[in-house]
């Protein structure tokens, strides 16, 4: 039921996720960040095995800092989403990691790019991408409405459309969702979008917000 | 497919997990040097392991031998690789096209444990495998010019996948002569 999904537009990616931590019929938490802030230019929006998820990111992070430590300058998108498969890939056959990741970036050169890698370590650069069940309501919406070089305001507005939607749509659907964004001053949360939990508005009860 | 002193080698563009499609623009065929392209059907992510592999397996063998590989042994290379894991394979079907000595055409396909099956005509893999069999078989003559390869294989390809809701979104063709590679996206019915 975990949804992570992510958009390129002009000079800037956006990564969601949703922020939902379910066992069973139980929901630990509604406001578990599934996005994480890899270094200051990098995000990765992990789904699959909560446990994995975490481990797995954190391994990645940690990684790159060490990258970076040792080099004095950090690993560019396409290099980090390399190491990312290439780490998964040799766990494979091994001891899998059941994590998707959508890994959103900004590097000078290259500008903004998004890297969709899933948990048997497939690799492809995309414009536009998501997991999980929610990804069978969003591709098509994003398909869409989707064009190239959108500003942040017409990213941020689609990805609301895909929430709404998944709200609307999925059985089971996970109510609250964080929206990060990564562009040339840094990957940060860039929204949150609550209808349950301490974080909602009153208003959210009593009105459906896009 | 093979052609007059020219070979060509296509595939489709779709990379998707059984019903839905994640992207249209995956690329399937890879170069190994300039007169030596494998295509890998199958396993997205075997695939990319494999290329990676064969990649690195050839750059020594340019280090070492300082020449390119000739596509016999390169293909030999490929159904090593793969048999030595026999009892927990890659999940791939490679078809391996080139030109070998005196720019003779050479193409070759394999399963996924690495049996290897020449061929003088044409090869095939993948989930159309069937439908791309029947449409080379009538489409192909020998010693066609590139130009016309071009069309037969175009023709051929975009003909079996459009009966395999697995495949299609378009094409991408190299035509391999001894002086050139021409590479062309083909359109066809994005279902």
């Amino acid at each position: 039921m975990e949804c992570v999904m992510g958009v390129v537009g002009r000079d800037f990616a956006v990564v969601a996720a949703d922020t939902s931590a379910v066992q069973s019929i139980l929901v630990h938490k509604t406001d578990e960040d599934k996005v994480m802030v890899l270094d200051s230019h990098k995000l990765m929006g992990a789904s699959g095995e909560p446990g994995d998820r975490v481990q797995f990111t954190e391994y990645i992070q940690k990684n790159l800092h060490l990258y970076q430590f040792r080099n004095t300058i950090p690993l560019s998108t396409a290099a980090t989403a390399n190491f990312t498969r290439g780490e998964l890939a040799t766990a494979l056959r091994k001891n899998p990691y059941m994590v998707n990741v959508i890994l959103g970036g900004y590097d000078k050169d290259a500008g903004a790019s998004l890297y969709y890698i899933d948990y048997i370590s497939t690799l492809h650069k995309i414009d536009k991408g998501a997991f999980g069940y929610g990804s069978y309501f969003c591709l098509s919406l994003m398909d869409k409405l989707y064009h190239p070089d959108m500003t942040v305001e017409e990213a941020v507005d689609l990805i609301d459309k895909c929430i709404k939607e998944i709200r609307l749509r999925l059985v089971v659907a996970p109510q609250n969702f964080v929206i990060k964004i990564v562009d040339k001053n840094g990957a940060r949360e860039y929204a949150r979008r609550d209808l349950v939990g301490d974080n909602a508005s009153v208003d959210a009860a009593t009105t459906v917000t896009a | 497919m093979v052609g007059k002193n020219c070979f060509a080698i296509a595939s489709d563009r779709r990379l998707g997990v059984q019903l839905q499609t994640i992207a249209t623009d995956f690329q399937r065929v890879f170069k190994i040097h300039d007169k030596l392209y494998i295509g890998l059907s199958g396993l997205a992510t075997d695939a990319q392991t494999l290329y990676q592999r064969l990649v690195f397996r050839h750059k020594l063998y340019q280090l070492r031998e300082e020449r390119d590989m000739k596509p016999e042994t390169f293909a030999s290379l490929v159904s090593a690789i793969l048999y030595e894991r026999r009892f927990g394979p890659y999940f791939c079907q490679p078809v391996i096209a080139g030109l070998g000595e005196n720019d003779e055409p050479f193409i070759c396909t394999m399963d996924c444990i690495g049996a290897k099956e020449l061929a003088k005509d044409f090869v095939v893999s993948g989930t159309s495998s069937e439908s791309l069999y029947g449409a080379c078989e009538s489409m192909y003559k020998p010693n066609m010019e590139p130009e016309e390869l071009f069309e037969t294989v175009s023709q051929a390809l975009m003909a079996s996948v459009d009966r395999d809701c697995l495949a299609g979104w378009g094409g991408h063709v190299f035509i391999v002569t001894p002086t050139e590679v021409q590479e062309r996206v083909v359109k066809g019915r994005m279902d």
